[in-house]
């Protein structure tokens, strides 16, 4: 705790007699809050990713930054986190051809054609059809 | 001394980082792989079926934002609990964890209104994946802030004596981390219809 390899006794170290104003980091977070429910009121499907997802990360960072203190953390820790992100994305990687997919080269997969069909045909039905109980999926 | 041994996993450093802090480091390692598989395989449901956004436009996204400023105010206040236990102000740091205690603790509130109401217009568990997701993802989110906050406040109440505060920044981080998913479910679940 108080040996200078602390985060908070490294970032002092590195701003001097400066301490970060971790009030005007939360207000920044507000107003990116703002921004984020906002942007998708436009409706337009680009300006909802960028406010809605990409002010997400920046939130993420400014938190992982000026909160965690991360960025004065050992660097192993950095590594760590990035190798679980890592692991992360090799299995979404692995899995996404088959559920953002409903048909390949060689497979169908009927039960998710007729779940995304019957779903957009009910609209604002709330009691649709599980695509889990659906039938199966069978090659073609 | 106490008459209970101390625990050794809080200031011993081998690595560099105090052991305790090295363990809620791991623990983050370990919930990113927890999370980012759930939040991993909804994004790729919602890309693969279009039709969930008929779903998505009934959850409350004001409910969502108004948690969404508790949860940063909370990190802002386990911040400010670290900053004064850094400066060994024990009273301080415990003032500040139970104000972010009190923001746990009005998020949950939120959230168990705003589930009731859902699960009054029928969108539970098992009515649609949409909602089977929401309640999975929101529901583990939930569970953490319950253990934070109980790991908090006993935290809080050593603080106050003075006693082990380099668990505030251990807990902090946890906090953190607890925000930064929530950063990611309020535009996934509330955002995204």
């Amino acid at each position: 705790m108080s040996d200078s390899s602390t985060p908070a006794a490294a970032a002092h170290d590195a701003h001097g007699a400066h301490h970060t104003n971790y009030v005007k980091i939360w207000a920044i977070l507000l107003g990116l809050l703002v921004v984020s429910v906002v942007g998708p009121m436009l409706g337009h499907p680009v300006l909802t990713m960028i406010t809605a997802f990409g002010i997400a990360f920046v939130k993420a960072f400014l938190v992982i930054k000026y909160f965690m203190h991360l960025t004065v953390e050992k660097k192993y820790i950095g590594f760590l986190l990035l190798t679980m992100l890592a692991i992360m994305l090799v299995f979404v990687a692995g899995v996404a051809p088959d559920v953002m997919k409903h048909e390949g080269q060689r497979w169908t997969n009927n039960a998710a054609i007729d779940a995304v069909e019957k779903g957009l045909k009910e609209g604002g039905g709330h009691h649709g059809e599980h695509p889990a109980e659906a039938p199966r999926a069978e090659p073609h | 001394m106490s008459s209970f041994p101390r625990p050794i996993a809080t200031t011993r450093s081998v690595t560099g980082i105090s052991t305790g802090k090295l363990a809620v480091w791991w623990l983050i390692a370990s919930e990113i792989v927890i999370f980012g598989g759930v939040l991993g395989s909804y994004v790729m449901h919602r890309i693969g079926h279009p039709e969930w956004a008929s779903q998505a436009e009934h959850t409350n996204t004001w409910a969502g934002a108004f948690n969404t400023f508790v949860l940063l105010t909370s990190s802002l206040m386990a911040v400010l609990a670290h900053q004064a236990a850094e400066h060994k102000d024990g009273k301080k740091a415990a003032k500040f964890l139970y104000f972010t205690i009190l923001g746990g603790l009005v998020f949950l509130v939120v959230k168990s209104f705003e589930w009731t109401n859902e699960i009054h217009h029928g969108f539970t568990l098992t009515s649609h994946t949409f909602w089977s997701f929401y309640y999975t993802a929101a529901g583990i989110h939930g569970l953490h802030v319950i253990i934070g906050l109980i790991i908090m406040a006993v935290i809080a109440q050593d603080a106050k004596k003075g006693i082990d505060l380099q668990r505030v920044e251990a807990v902090g981080l946890y906090w953190h981390f607890v925000d930064i998913v929530w950063i990611f479910l309020f535009p996934l679940l509330y955002i995204a219809k």
